[in-house]
């Protein structure tokens, strides 16, 4: 406890209350009540997490803030919180977005205010919960309950197909999350009865029982990430999504995966991740190649930015398993990065569906003509997405890349092809929505961003600049948890 | 006098007996078309019961009638839950029985009957006590069922539960003849002291033991003996479907324990097969024939059979841990299966039985706060955290796990998946759906108040869920441990 108040649960709770008490406004009467409070519980989400980062000891790979209470005593499953420099800088990427999202919801959002906004506190809340978990079951709790907020916000403010998009989202991450809880029971029973995931990190566990529980691990966090043959949901949950669930999804619900990998699957079977990293390596290179290659082709833009976050997720994967620091700090800042670059592109693209309701690039063209704003942020956006040196995009993507040449030449080769690809599809999109002659009357009578949306837009753009030019406050957090886990992904745990 | 002050473990089973003859009475005698004179008197019956429980409870494990009868913390446990169950099951169902013209004396008193039944069975120690409550709840209940005399459906589903009931009931018969042919007793402890020490001729004794183990199967309501189930359940009226759906489950739970774990618990090895076998099917076939159902009340039939296959892995786990999560599991199905059929009645009104699937469609619309309830039971039914459905998921998992059964696990585990499924689409037809119709809910404010009771504790009891589940655990080792 820092400050006098214990802050994770402050974060996670805080948040759900204010969610509770928006949805308490009532039917759309009361709608711009129910904004105001949802504004005030994401602002003061935000400030809560702040001394995270201001008390963080960056000199220690130790849990800090950890708080820990008993909770279900039959199971000895406690309510055991805290944070390292790997999660902590989730938890403010989270409770950012989830300002951002309100922001980007106030006007636009018109029917059911009150429950769109309350998805969002509460699912903000619980998100914050799965990175600050420190018992397994705790963390299963938040994870899957992160789910249903998601998929009423998929459901019932989606797009045409969302229906279809909702119920597959939901089954199949529950899949996955089900082998999880399997293998949860078999550590609990091989660990004498602890849900403790810090017991869980020194448990000795022979080859092939860390062969089944990774696998079942993989299923969990690969169709969240999403990894290369899990990914379908990915596209359609996109797409149907409003934008400010595809914002989310993209920020944070895909980086939940990833950090699973890194606190589940890598220090609780390390030797296993050293003997299958070949395939989890095979699989990134496809997602990066493979599925940047299908992104090229995409007529539809939130489609083509959800394969483009498939890709973007791949390098993730790849930078965790090759097993060296390059690798591992990049594909953190590549997560943290790719958050703000998605969500960025998510909300751009929010923004001409607002005026025109479509997505596909058919319908645009010109648009700088009658938006050069919007153009602007656009544009530098998209630059970053294709990792311009510069933007947070590169710095992730380097490092990962230059990690991966230390251990394989080709390796390096194939991840570096996305730096074309990435271009390719991200700015080819960009001409032809931004670029050429005014395309149809639709764009003709577009009117550029307002005060509101320029005020976001300036906010992601600075974030993404400054973490491109001076990464540094980033890594310093992540960097003594980062070699900790390394070093302890070195030792066998047969 | 002294005789008197011996009986008081079955103090609750007397009190019952009188009130219900009284209530019997006097209900010819009290005027009015509502009873409402003589529904207070049975929710005063349940609460006087519930209390002379508590206050006959005592550590330990007292036997009655030459070991006829038992009284632990087990049976008073699920007592005291039956009490609870049946009374909310009246609250929910008084004003659709109203409309309905069904809510007569006779119906009130069989609902004393039936919850004597199964107090008797739950203190059973005998396999005659056994059968006995097991009839009088079971005779109750057809009668119930065809309460509803001029409907074709009703009478028919009576028939069926009738005809196959009787069925299942000789199959019990017929097995505990033979499990006394071989043991020479039909007292449950003296039949597991001889299977134990002894030299009982085994091949006889597995042969009982197939014949029981089906009849409960029929109890229960478990694959390949389940089609009686969603015929009932989609024929009766829904307070009656509620009623079979709900407290008798805690009574079929009490007779499973009694029968195949106090008494055949060294014959384990037979019965835990038999039983896994009942598990797979009943997950598999409930869970997918409910994706294929359109009306409400079948579907839940359908839930309901996998629920119990669910709950027969903990049994067949045959630890005290796979015990107090098989109770912990009958538990939380009961809780929720009150609230899902709770809320069919909820959105009927005279004339109209919306037990169809899309009856719900855009009920978020009309009425947010049914909506949110009804979304929480579905996804406690499905198994999905913060709720209890999750743990008692979980608890049942764990016991297998550590009984060695991992692929049953992992086929539990997946069967559940394909469950959700349907769960979740009841979830999407209120909240992603236009409504069919506008016309105005009107709820009863009782029952407003238990469906919001109800829905929230799936969710706090989701939240914090220690306390119950150490209740089941506990009365589960007590029972066991002190005989």
């Amino acid at each position: 406890m820092i400050f006098g108040y214990p802050l994770l649960s402050v974060a996670i709770w805080l948040p759900i209350v204010f969610g509770l008490l928006v949805l308490a406004t009532g039917n759309d009467r009361n709608a711009p009540l129910a904004r105001i409070i949802a504004l005030v519980g994401a602002v003061l989400g935000l400030l809560v997490t702040l001394p995270l980062y201001t008390g963080f000891d960056r000199m220690t790979s130790a849990m800090q803030f950890v708080e820990m209470k008993e909770w279900i005593r039959h199971f000895n499953i406690h309510y055991h919180l805290g944070v390292d420099g790997i999660s902590m800088l989730f938890i403010l990427l989270n409770s950012f977005f989830t300002l951002i999202v309100v922001i980007a919801g106030w006007q636009v959002i018109e029917k059911r205010v009150a429950q769109y906004m309350a998805a969002f506190l509460v699912m903000s809340g619980l998100i914050n919960g799965v990175f600050a978990s420190l018992d397994a079951m705790l963390f299963y709790v938040f994870w899957e309950a992160m789910l249903i907020p998601m998929f009423l916000i998929i459901g019932v403010w989606g797009g045409p197909n969302r229906v279809y998009a909702a119920l597959k989202f939901f089954l199949y991450t529950l899949l996955g999350s089900l082998l999880m809880l399997v293998a949860f029971l078999y550590l609990y029973l091989h660990s004498g009865g602890s849900f403790s995931i810090l017991d869980y990190h020194q448990l000795p566990i022979p080859m092939d029982a860390q062969i089944l529980i990774f696998i079942a691990f993989f299923f969990a966090f690969a169709v969240k990430v999403p990894m290369f043959p899990v990914h379908t949901w990915l596209p359609d949950a996109h797409v149907e999504a409003p934008t400010g669930g595809s914002v989310v999804l993209a920020a944070i619900m895909l980086k939940v995966g990833a950090y699973g990998f890194i606190r589940f699957s890598m220090p609780i079977a390390p030797d296993a991740s050293h003997e299958l990293a070949g395939v989890m390596i095979a699989l990134s290179l496809i997602a990066v190649v493979y599925i940047g290659l299908v992104a090229l082709t995409q007529a539809d833009m939130k489609k083509l930015i959800a394969y483009s976050s498939i890709s973007h997720m791949g390098f993730v994967t790849l930078g965790f398993f090759i097993f060296n620091a390059y690798g591992m700090e990049g594909a953190l800042l590549q997560m943290i990065s790719h958050g703000f670059v998605a969500g960025a592109l998510f909300l751009c693209i929010g923004v001409m569906y607002d005026r025109v309701h479509s997505r596909q690039i058919v319908d645009y063209g010109g648009v700088v003509n009658t938006m050069p704003i919007f153009a602007a942020f656009f544009m530098l956006f998209a630059m970053a997405n294709s990792g311009l040196p510069g933007t947070s995009g590169f710095v992730g993507e380097f490092m990962v890349i230059m990690g991966a040449v230390k251990v394989n030449f080709w390796y390096g080769f194939a991840a570096a092809s996305t730096l074309v690809f990435g271009a390719a599809y991200t700015l080819w999109m960009y001409k032809r929505v931004v670029f050429g002659a005014v395309a149809n009357d639709h764009v003709k009578h577009l009117h550029d961003i307002g005060a509101r949306e320029i005020l976001v837009m300036s906010v992601l753009a600075i974030s993404v600049l400054v973490m491109g030019l001076y990464p540094l406050p980033l890594s310093e957090i992540m960097h003594a948890s980062v070699n900790d886990l390394l070093v302890h992904l070195a030792r066998s745990k047969i | 006098m002294n005789y008197i002050s011996t009986l008081f473990p079955v103090y609750a089973e007397i009190f019952m007996l009188i009130m219900l003859s009284v209530i019997l009475v006097l209900d010819v005698v009290i005027p009015g078309k509502t009873r409402s004179m003589t529904y207070l008197l049975v929710q005063v019956t349940l609460l006087g019961c519930s209390l002379i429980t508590v206050a006959t409870h005592e550590f330990g494990v007292a036997h009655l009638f030459n070991n006829m009868f038992v009284d632990d913390l087990m049976s008073d446990v699920l007592k005291l839950l039956t009490y609870l169950s049946v009374s909310m099951m009246l609250v929910y169902s008084r004003s659709y029985l109203i409309t309905r013209g069904l809510f007569t004396g006779e119906f009130l008193s069989l609902v004393l009957l039936s919850t004597l039944g199964m107090m008797v069975m739950i203190s059973a120690s005998n396999f005659v006590t056994l059968y006995m409550g097991l009839e009088i709840l079971a005779l109750s209940l057809y009668a119930m069922v065809a309460l509803q005399r001029d409907s074709a459906t009703a009478t028919e589903s009576a028939m069926k539960y009738f005809i196959l009931g009787a069925m299942a009931s000789g199959f019990l018969l017929y097995g505990m003849s033979m499990i006394y042919g071989a043991t020479g007793s039909l007292d449950i402890q003296t039949i597991s002291n001889v299977i134990a020490h002894g030299t009982p001729n085994v091949s006889l004794l597995v042969f009982g033991l197939a014949f029981l183990v089906a009849g409960l199967a029929f109890k229960l309501g478990a694959v390949p003996f389940h089609m009686w189930v969603p015929d009932v359940y989609h024929g009766a009226p829904t307070a009656m479907s509620m009623f079979i759906g709900s407290a008798p489950k805690l009574a079929a739970f009490a007779f499973v324990m009694r029968i195949l774990v106090e008494t055949l618990q060294p014959m384990m090895i037979h019965w835990a097969g038999m039983l896994m076998v009942l598990a797979v099917l009943s997950m598999a076939v409930g869970n997918i024939t409910a994706i294929a159902q359109t009306n409400m009340k079948r579907m839940f039939a359908y839930s309901t059979i996998a629920h119990m296959g669910f709950m027969l892995i903990g049994v067949l786990s045959g630890s005290i841990e796979g015990y107090g999560a098989a109770m912990f599991y009958a538990v939380v199905y009961v809780l929720m299966s009150l609230g899902g059929f709770a809320m069919i009645m909820l959105l009927s009104r005279e004339g109209f039985e919306a037990d169809n699937i899309n009856d719900f469609k855009g009920l978020n619309q009309r009425s947010p706060w049914l909506a949110f309830m009804m979304m929480l039971l579905m996804f406690s039914m499905a198994g999905v955290p913060p709720t209890v459905g999750f743990y008692a998921k979980f608890s049942v998992l764990n016991a297998a796990v550590q009984a060695g059964h991992i692929p049953l696990v992992v086929m539990a585990v997946l069967f559940s998946l394909i469950g959700a499924f349907y769960y979740l689409r009841i979830v999407k037809l209120m909240y992603f759906d236009a409504p069919e119709s506008h016309e105005k809910i009107y709820v009863q404010p009782d029952s407003a108040l238990l469906i919001s009771i109800n829905g929230l504790a799936v969710l706090a009891l989701g939240i914090l869920p220690g306390a119950l589940m150490s209740v089941c655990a506990v009365a589960v080792q007590q029972s066991l441990l002190l005989h």
